[in-house]
């Protein structure tokens, strides 16, 4: 065949995909399990999601829910921390603990000859973790010297103040370490009290995937968290952030955290915007991939490709229970920070009507969303976490395979419908983490009024 | 376990390796050009990772970009570039497969009419943006050049990181992208790997059509270097930046990538310094929490390696407690060897590692990314067996052997990262370094 180079080939029809099946159960216990084969490679993969996250915190204590988390692998049962770490190695075991605002997550994967060994390791720091306070000790230390080394990392200083002046008292505004003074307040009670109110067989779910039948690993499952009972405080004191009343714009628009001779400046521009429960999730995906959701999309197109300014500018939706924020990431050179800040807000205005997307744009903004999904279901731990959104969302069964056509029928006028109502360009903040001095005289051209310094503490 | 592929060689000298698996409808590409920094020369440093943003830019058929069709077809996109080796991959679905190879083969045989000074200007500020952002900005981010800088001479290919000096990042000229790109971006300097949903003779087909005209050109120019002479004394070395808590980088000459040794080291890094139960950790974190951090690595590479440890201190706490802790943990593993339960562990986390590694078909580190790789370091894409045997015939006693070899106390460069101003909270007997 002579290779034609005049033009691109044809794509031809889309390959179709089956997701893969998602078997429910429910313990007596009230957990939920559930299970996903994969018989790719001789793994499997047990994923514990909780819905409560660092929107938990208590007021005073910013931090909680994350050094909770913490303290599961330090010991459980029959095991202190080196024995259950011992354990978990010669399983050939990886345990992953995250935490966002929302839920926490444990994964614990192993080779799958030790699957039952891997899901009752999962159980068991899930429901006896030893909190013993030598360990509660050195956990918190290890934090705080995390807090102390946090202050000089641009895009750590950038996301706390940026998180406090969106957020302010509610429960998304702060980050999930907490501060110095709540780690140093805290107390091993506190940690525990809040493990047996929290943790709660009817509140888990459970996703186990992996080399094994659908029987065979709700089996594991269930032997390694049947017997689990409520105890008593079960259920108290967790508040569904969606049900909170919403943050007041902050005064600020322009915030500035000075970091002497930094070589960048670490920038976030944004505002509290919507829950993951809006109706206009499909078409705030596409218009965030030709904002700034992707290589090719308008911001990251004009300040890296055109201008130089950056490495790489991206955008996002942070969908939550509550409303999440709507935020622009880049780090800029220095010099050019004042540039790249008119230009990133100009493009965030242009699409709220006056540069509507184009067919091109559009058809680009939906691909990306629709033709690349079936990569995200190749590896177990994929499918485990893909499953996990709709636990901790509620979203209905159908939800994979009704994706593909809820975004094909996003349309620009669409795009632009949500960009107005969801994007205020009157409401962005813009914080930058940069030297006061490099970047300092060019602010005003911003035209957003007097400049807050916030102290980098 | 393997990876079943086949492998076919074009006449112009490029390996074609095609693997099927059929579990999702996607296809990966993925080409690694035999091509890093250690082929770049002093003064002209960070060379071939400025070279692989231009191969993003457009070439002769299509200049407008490499991402845009790509994306729109669903594709994952992305290159990366070390020491040893330059790599491209898109993962796409398959019905992209035919697309990804005409951009692929486009930019493997028609770069240079697509070239400008524009986007040559362009991308050389966007390079020195990431080196702003990932190393100048970033903790701790001089550390690796000030350790690689002492741990080779001037004149040897690792001398240098791969992003590069700042100043010979400006100094690159256009011309300069010319005569790299004529000597290196070659079929016969290259490897093609196709792994995921694809039939195996229609596979080959499209690429041979694709592939099979480009020029094979001459064979590049091999890398030129001496043995970096041996460490017989330690040196110490103070870097100072903007850090809030000490660290100490200890750092030893050791074999290269699959050498004799190569995953002993591997394995002794495991034991002394991977999860809480590890020598290290437990000793300086959990026992006597003099150190926040703490980590070990082999770092082997196609012309030899370095085993590193890094230790980050305590508030409170010197350099000089963790140093001395640390070199009892590694003196006592040299006299004692690995016990049986951290044989059985460190085994168990090698087997497992390579398990992982064959869930995804694409990407940094899947499976076309594998193939390619055993095939162009060890020119043999089956090496997956081999390589997972290399871990299996470890003893205690060829850990300890390799161990008591490598990790001199006299043979190391251990380099104090300290807040600017505070030099006195180095190792002592630390000269200063500079770097920017």
């Amino acid at each position: 065949m002579a290779v034609n180079r005049a033009h691109l080939p044809p794509l031809g029809p889309d390959p179709p995909f089956t997701f893969p099946e998602i078997q429910r159960r429910v313990l007596s216990n009230g957990l939920r399990v559930w299970t996903v084969e994969h018989h790719a490679v001789p793994l499997v993969s047990f994923l514990a999601l909780l819905p409560v996250g660092a929107a938990a915190d208590p007021q005073e204590r910013p931090g909680l829910a994350a050094l909770t988390s913490d303290m599961l692998d330090e010991g459980c049962g029959e095991l202190n921390a080196l024995e259950l770490h011992d354990t978990l190695g010669r399983i050939g075991g990886h345990l992953d603990s995250e935490i966002g605002s929302d839920a926490t997550i444990l994964t614990l994967s192993s080779l799958a000859r030790f699957a039952d060994r891997g899901a009752a390791l999962l159980a068991d720091m899930v429901r006896h973790p030893r909190l013993e306070q030598r360990d509660f000790d050195r956990v918190r230390e290890l934090r705080l010297n995390r807090l102390v080394q946090m202050r000089d990392m641009a895009p750590a200083l950038a996301d706390r103040a940026y998180t406090q002046l969106l957020y302010a008292a509610h429960p998304y505004g702060h980050l999930s370490i907490g501060t110095e003074a709540s780690l140093r307040a805290m107390l091993l009670p506190e940690v525990a009290a809040f493990h047996s109110a929290m943790f709660c067989p009817s509140r888990l779910t459970v996703i186990a995937s992996g080399d094994a039948t659908h029987e065979g690993l709700a089996d594991f499952v269930k032997a390694a968290f049947d017997g689990w009972t409520a105890t008593e405080g079960n259920g108290d004191g967790v508040v569904d952030p969606s049900t909170l009343p919403l943050p007041s714009t902050p005064p600020e628009r322009v915030a500035l955290v000075h970091r002497a001779d930094a070589a960048q400046s670490e920038l976030r521009i944004g505002h509290v915007a919507v829950p993951r429960s809006t109706p206009d999730y499909h078409a705030l995906l596409v218009l965030n991939m030709i904002l700034g959701g992707q290589f090719v999309s308008r911001i990251n197109m004009n300040l890296r490709e055109d201008k130089g300014y950056t490495y790489g500018a991206r955008t996002s939706f942070d969908f939550r229970r509550g409303a999440g924020p709507f935020t622009l990431h880049a780090s800029v050179q220095s010099e050019a920070t004042a540039d790249a800040v008119l230009e990133a807000l100009a493009e965030i205005e242009a699409i709220r009507g006056a540069r509507p997307p184009s067919t091109a744009e559009l058809q680009t903004g939906r691909a990306g969303l629709t033709r690349g999904y079936p990569r995200n279901f190749e590896t177990a731990e994929q499918i485990s976490r893909a499953a996990a959104q709709l636990a901790l969302y509620g979203l209905p069964d159908d939800y994979f395979s009704t994706f593909v056509p809820k975004v094909m029928a996003v349309e620009a006028d669409d795009v632009t419908r949500v960009a107005r109502a969801h994007i205020d360009p009157s409401r962005l903040l813009t914080v930058i983490v940069g030297d006061r001095d490099k970047v300092g005289p060019s602010l005003p051209r911003l035209n957003l009024g007097a400049v807050t310094e916030v102290t980098n503490a | 376990m393997n990876i079943p592929f086949s492998r076919h060689t074009l006449d112009n000298g490029l390996d074609v390796l095609i693997h099927e698996d059929h579990g999702c409808p996607i296809v990966a590409v993925n080409v690694w050009y035999h091509v890093g920094s250690k082929n770049e020369k002093p003064g002209r440093t960070g060379f071939a990772h400025l070279f692989e943003h231009l191969m993003f830019e457009g070439s002769e058929h299509y200049d407008r970009g490499y991402f845009q069709p790509l994306q729109e077809a669903g594709a994952q996109l992305n290159g990366s570039t070390n020491a040893d080796r330059t790599n491209y991959w898109e993962v796409v679905p398959r019905n992209a497969l035919e697309l990804a190879l005409w951009m692929e083969s486009d930019r493997m045989g028609f770069l240079l009419p697509a070239l400008s000074d524009a986007k040559f200007e362009n991308q050389r500020e966007v390079v020195l943006n990431e080196r702003r952002q990932n190393y100048e900005n970033r903790p701790y981010g001089f550390a690796g050049m000030a350790m690689v800088a002492a741990l080779y001479p001037p004149d040897h290919p690792y001398h240098w990181m791969t992003i590069g000096a700042a100043e010979d990042i400006r100094a690159a000229r256009l011309d300069d992208v010319r005569a790299f790109f004529q000597t290196y971006y070659r079929p016969r300097n290259a490897s093609l790997a196709l792994a995921g949903d694809v039939d195996t003779r229609e596979a080959l087909a499209l690429a041979a059509d694709y592939f099979g005209g480009l020029d094979a050109g001459d064979e590049p120019p091999p890398v030129e270097f001496a043995a970096p002479p041996a460490i017989t004394n330690e040196r110490r070395l103070v870097l100072e930046d903007r850090v809030e808590l000490p660290r100490v980088y200890l750092s030893w000459h050791s074999p290269a990538l699959f050498a004799e040794d190569d995953a002993e080291l591997d394995l002794v890094a495991e034991v002394l310094a991977s999860g809480k139960t590890s020598r290290l950790y437990r000793t300086l974190v959990y026992d006597q929490r003099i150190a926040t951090e703490i980590a070990a690595s082999q770092n082997s590479r196609e012309a030899g390696g370095y085993f590193q440890i890094i230790a980050t201190a305590a508030p409170g706490r010197t350099l000089q407690e963790v140093d001395r802790a640390i070199a009892r943990v590694v003196e006592a593993f040299i006299v004692e060897g690995p016990t049986a339960p951290e044989m059985e562990r460190c085994l168990a986390q090698a087997e497992a590692s390579f398990m992982y590694r064959l869930q995804t078909v694409g990407g940094f580190g899947g499976k076309s990314d594998q193939l390619n790789a055993y095939n162009i370091f060890v020119g043999d894409p089956a090496f997956f067996e081999r390589d997972l045997e290399r871990y299996r015939r470890v003893t205690p006693e060829s850990m300890q052997s390799a161990a008591r070899r490598m990790l001199r106390p006299d043979a190391r460069i251990a380099l104090s990262v300290v807040p600017r101003g505070r030099a006195a909270l180095a190792l002592p007997g630390s000269q200063p370094v500079s770097v920017s």
